[in-house]
This record gives structure tokens, C-alpha cells and sequence, in this order.
């Protein structure tokens, strides 16, 4: 029965076009905007977040403000390392003037040790990054970025060249490649930058202690980001006497975090808005059903006469309805995909695509309106009387 | 089969109440053949609902084939008038949407009845009127005589009790009004029982029995 309703209702609506489409308009553009609007959202979310991510959620930052007297040195780094809490790289960061014969400029420097290279994800692309044996005895070589080799040095040809940093000379042993999006190129894009052994910077620059303030963890291969921040948590706070100001971590899964709370509430305003657009397209739908019941007032009544029930003729009305909400939907899924395909075809590195989420709730809001807005027209017309209804127009 | 003893039938119209029929009663027996004959706003109409159980009677009672029709529920009225009653009307009342195999099937598909049985039952159905040729038609495709012979298979098809039919030929010109009875003519021979309401005397004069409304009330014409 459903199933002969259901045929009856695509061919009702078949059979009048223009009214069908101008109905499902309303539903049409409802599914659309709910649809693309959610999905575009939803793909920006994608692209900032895996952008973050690239710049190291797998590492934190570890900051020490408070050091109770027991400040962390190189050693503790090591004990913290052979613990298994994770693999650390300390950071000393400082600003000092580069010289190469009568080429001079500033230079970001930094001091750290070779676990550096994979806490970071660093990519060198000639040489080598710095290695323990640089760190254990200060040795004077460092490791510079690409703006670094064009402008002092002269190019990538440099290795093995010597540089003045803060006036000591050191011994050009790496350069970085340029091509990556981690967050020590993000943070050196465009300016000169210089990593020597940790050791050695202590010697180099004034500003740089035998105490480390700030040093970087990454977690082991078979540990995640959070388990090694509960483990350093539980260790620095059994340092610095249980005081949990006593030092800050930081990692980008903080960002994503706030991020996730914004992008979810867009989204939710954005659905919101397009939801009271499907409202007023089941209006319209409510509207042309009513107009449909008074035209068909006596087919309503044949069918009576010739023994459909009340129900009968209801459940015709209301999969008329559904039938109308349902293919407004569809299409408005259909274009929604092809909008997001061109949007993603025009923007870069970006890629929109329907969300299966946001389908589904298009589909299950589009059937609930369909039915809500159906239910009225269906059972005035299921209550017109079969005399009255046979009768009229005569 | 058909009995009805004592039915009236009142309508409220304003203030005023309207006696459409007034003590009405009348029997017709299987098989038979009968002419209901009266002028508009006679109650022929009202007649022809309560017999039809498009409506119940206000008082009196209404058998059909035996049953009592009284006191039933919008629901069971339907099923009655699907299982029992064939109805043929002044105006064919197809539905336009509709081809004339699918204006044929509908009252089937209320039935519930399988897509095969059903395709047997509209067959025979059209080729007994004669279109099984035109069943793809839609009833504007189709001339006065042609749809009221599909709104005759639409009766026929389910093998009712009783065929009633309201001024079948009133719509129609004089010659395919005389094939329309012809068919009426062959129905009967074949069995059924027929109920034809007009005005028209001639036409009612092909009955074998005629009954008289007016005012409302019915009266047996003696042959």
C-alpha cells in the first residue's frame, strides 16, 4: 500500500513540473545553504587544523618559571630522556650580529642539542644538523637556514666556511631546508637564523646561563602527545614542590582545542540560519499541498466512492508531501556536492567535500518537515466527506 | 439484498430542516434490474448516497445483502463500498491523472489484491467494455461513451453486489447512451443487479422495475 502511494505521489508530482520544482525551491535552497555553508566550515576546520598540527602538535613546550633554587641543566634533559618521559631538546634563543668578511646582518641564534633535529622534524638539506659530539665538547659550528646562506654566506655552497656570530668564528656544518612548514621555519621565514650546541651558546652569548628555562619534548615512538604531557607534569611537579605555576606546557593541541570550540559554534549558528530557511521551504510545501487538497477535492471524493479509507487517502497526501521534501532534498545534496567540487577546484590546497554528518541531518530535517507540514493538508483531505467531496465543482 | 425500511433522511440548512426523504422504503432482490425514477431535488440523490452507503441514513434501517448498514465508522463504509458496491456516475468521475487501465486497477489496489491478480481483473474488465486497446489512454484522450464504459469496467472489476448507477447516460448523446445501456442490458442478463437512477423516463423504461421517488417519498410503478 505504502509502496502503490508512493508510486501514486512521484507521479502527482511528475505531473505538474514547474509547480513540483517551485515547491521544492524552498527546500532546495534550505539543503543547500545548511549543506555547503556546514561543509565549507567543516573544510576550512580541516585545513587550519592540519596546518597546526604540521606545525607540531607532537611536541611541547616546556617552560620553566619558577625554578625553587633547582633549576634543570643538560643532565636533567638526559634523565628525563633515559626515564622514558620523551626525547628532549633545550632552547636558548638570542639575537646577535653575523659577519662574513664585509657582509654583516642580524642573526636569530639559537642554542640547543642534536635531539633537536627530531623534536622538531627538521629537514637539512646539506651538511648535518648538530650532533652530541658538537654539544659534549662546544664545539664552534653551527647550522644555518636558507635566508642565512643567501645573504651572508653567498650561497648553498658554504659548508665548511666559517662565520662570525656575536665576533667567535664557527664552522658552517648544515643548512636547512627551506621547504618545510614546521614551526621553526614558520617562526624564521625571511630572517637569518643560526643553531649552535647548546654548550657553545652558554660561551657565545651573555644572555644564555647553564640553566635551562625553556626546552622542547617530543613523544616516543609508542607514546602519544598526552601521555607525555601527564609524565612530565608528574615529574616537574616533583621537582619544583608540587607548585603547578611553578612552570607552563604548551602544545598545539591547545590551539586545536579553542579552534574546535569557535568552528563549532559557527557552524551551529550557520546550520541554525539555514534550518529556519528548510522551515519556510516546508511552508511553502504546507501552502501548495492546501492548494492541491482544494484542486483535487474531487478525485479526493472518486477515490472514496470507489473505497479508499480516511487513512488511505491521508497516507497519499503526506507522502505527496514527503515525496516533495525528499527530491527537494536530494537535490539540494546533488547541488551542493557540485558547488563545494567547484569551490574546491578554485580554491588551493583546501578540499570541500559534503560531510556525511550534515547529509544526514538534511535528509532527517527535510523527511521531518516534509511529514510536520504534510500532516495538516493530508488530513483536511482525508476528512473531506465523499458526497460533498463528489459533488464539488458541479 | 437490498432492503430499506422506514429511511429518512434530514439535512440541516440554516435554521431549517430539509426532509429529503421522509419514511422511505423499498426492496430490491438479486438479479434484478431497477429503475429508481424522480425530477431533481426529488431525493434521488439522497437515495442514491444512503443505498451506495456514501451516507447513513438519519433513521429506518438499510440492509445490504443481508448486513445492516448503520452505525459504521467513515472506514467500514469504504471496504463496503469497495467489496459491494460498483459505482457509475452522470459525470464518470475518472480521475484525469490517471490512464484508463490505472483508473480501472484503483479500486483493486484498495484491496490490497497482488499486482498480478490485478492485472487479469483490469484485462478482463477493459475487454468486457471493449477499450483493452485504449488502456493506455487518459479519459481527455477518450471520447463520453469510452469513459463511461472505463468508469463501467472501474465498477465490474471488483465484482460488487450491486452496480448503481446516477443518470449513467445523461452526459451523453443518444446513440452511445444506447450502447451504454446495452452493456447495463447485458450486466443484468449476466446476473447482476443493477440500480439506475434518472430523470428520464425513457431510460428508466428499460428497467424491469421502476420505483418512483417524490418528496422524498418512494412509490412502486405498476407495470
Amino acid at each position: 500500500m505504502i509502496w502503490q502511494s508512493a508510486k501514486m505521489a512521484f507521479k502527482s508530482v511528475m505531473g505538474s513540473k514547474v509547480r513540483s520544482f517551485l515547491t521544492m525551491l524552498g527546500i532546495i535552497i534550505g539543503v543547500f545553504a545548511l549543506v555547503v555553508l556546514v561543509s565549507l566550515v567543516d573544510g576550512a576546520t580541516g585545513y587550519v587544523t592540519d596546518t597546526i598540527s604540521s606545525l607540531g602538535s607532537s611536541y611541547i613546550t616546556v617552560s620553566v618559571l619558577d625554578d625553587k633554587g633547582r633549576p634543570l641543566h643538560l643532565e636533567d634533559l638526559d634523565e628525563i630522556m633515559e626515564s622514558g618521559i620523551g626525547l628532549a631538546a633545550p632552547m636558548a634563543q638570542t639575537s646577535v650580529t653575523g659577519k662574513n668578511g664585509r657582509e654583516s646582518g642580524s642573526v636569530l641564534l639559537y642554542g640547543t642539542t642534536a635531539a633537536y633535529q627530531e623534536v622538531n622534524s627538521i629537514n637539512v638539506s646539506y651538511g648535518t644538523f648538530l650532533r652530541q659530539t658538537d654539544v659534549d665538547h662546544h664545539n664552534y659550528v653551527c647550522v644555518i637556514n636558507q635566508t642565512m646562506a643567501d645573504e651572508l654566506m653567498g650561497g648553498m655552497d658554504c659548508l665548511g666556511q666559517t662565520v662570525e656570530l656575536s665576533g667567535l668564528r664557527f664552522t658552517v656544518i648544515g643548512i636547512l631546508s627551506d621547504d618545510d612548514e614546521s614551526l621553526t621555519s614558520l617562526l624564521t621565514a625571511g630572517m637569518m637564523a643560526a643553531y649552535i650546541p647548546y654548550t657553545t651558546a652558554q660561551r657565545a652569548a651573555s644572555t644564555v646561563s647553564s640553566t635551562i628555562d625553556t626546552f622542547y619534548l617530543s613523544p616516543l615512538s609508542d607514546s602519544t602527545v598526552e601521555e607525555t604531557n601527564d609524565r612530565i607534569k608528574a615529574y616537574l611537579l616533583n621537582r619544583f614542590s608540587k607548585d603547578e605555576d611553578a612552570f607552563s606546557l604548551f602544545d598545539s593541541s591547545i590551539i586545536e582545542d579553542a579552534m574546535g570550540e569557535v568552528t563549532g559554534m559557527l557552524e551551529t549558528l550557520l546550520g541554525g540560519i539555514a534550518a529556519i530557511s528548510l522551515i519556510v521551504g516546508g511552508i511553502g510545501i504546507m501552502n501548495i499541498m492546501l492548494v492541491s487538497v482544494t484542486e483535487r477535492t474531487r478525485e479526493i471524493g472518486i477515490r472514496k466512492a470507489i473505497g479508499a479509507s480516511r487513512s488511505t487517502i491521508m497516507l497519499q497526501f503526506l507522502i505527496e508531501a514527503l515525496v516533495l521534501s525528499l527530491m527537494g532534498c536530494v537535490l539540494g545534496l546533488l547541488l551542493s556536492a557540485l558547488t563545494l567540487a567547484i569551490i574546491t577546484q578554485l580554491v588551493d590546497n583546501v578540499t570541500f567535500h559534503v560531510s556525511a554528518g550534515v547529509a544526514w541531518v538534511a535528509i532527517i530535517f527535510s523527511l521531518s518537515i516534509g511529514l510536520l507540514f504534510g500532516l495538516y493538508p493530508a488530513n483536511k483531505a482525508a476528512k473531506k466527506p465523499p458526497i460533498e467531496a463528489l459533488r464539488y465543482g458541479e | 439484498m437490498i432492503v430499506l425500511q422506514d429511511v429518512c433522511k434530514t439535512y440541516e440548512v440554516g435554521e431549517e430542516i430539509v426532509r429529503a426523504l421522509d419514511h422511505a422504503s423499498m426492496h430490491v432482490r438479486q438479479g434484478e434490474f431497477v429503475g429508481i425514477i424522480g425530477p431533481s431535488g426529488s431525493g434521488k440523490s439522497t437515495l442514491m448516497n444512503i443505498v451506495g452507503c456514501l451516507d447513513l441514513a438519519t433513521s429506518g434501517s438499510y440492509l445490504l445483502d443481508g448486513q445492516p448498514i448503520e452505525d459504521y465508522s467513515e472506514t467500514e463504509l469504504a471496504r463496503i463500498r469497495n467489496k459491494k458496491i460498483g459505482f457509475i456516475f452522470q459525470n464518470f468521475n475518472l480521475i484525469t491523472k490517471l490512464s484508463a487501465e490505472e483508473n480501472v486497477e484503483l479500486p483493486l489496489i484498495y484491496q490490497h489484491l497482488p499486482r498480478r491478480e490485478r492485472q487479469e481483473r483490469v484485462e478482463m474488465a477493459l475487454n468486457r467494455v471493449g477499450l483493452w486497446n485504449r488502456r493506455q489512454h487518459k479519459p481527455t484522450e477518450l471520447s463520453g461513451g469510452q469513459q463511461q464504459r472505463v468508469a463501467i469496467a472501474r465498477a465490474l472489476v471488483t465484482k460488487p453486489s450491486l452496480f448503481l448507477a446516477d443518470e449513467p447516460t445523461g452526459n451523453l448523446d443518444s446513440r452511445t447512451s444506447g450502447e451504454i445501456m446495452d452493456i447495463f442490458h447485458e450486466l443484468h442478463d449476466q446476473g447482476n443487479t443493477i440500480v439506475l437512477i434518472t430523470h428520464d423516463n425513457e431510460v428508466a423504461a428499460q428497467a424491469a422495475r421502476r420505483i418512483r421517488i417524490h418528496d422524498g417519498h418512494v412509490t412502486e410503478v405498476a407495470e
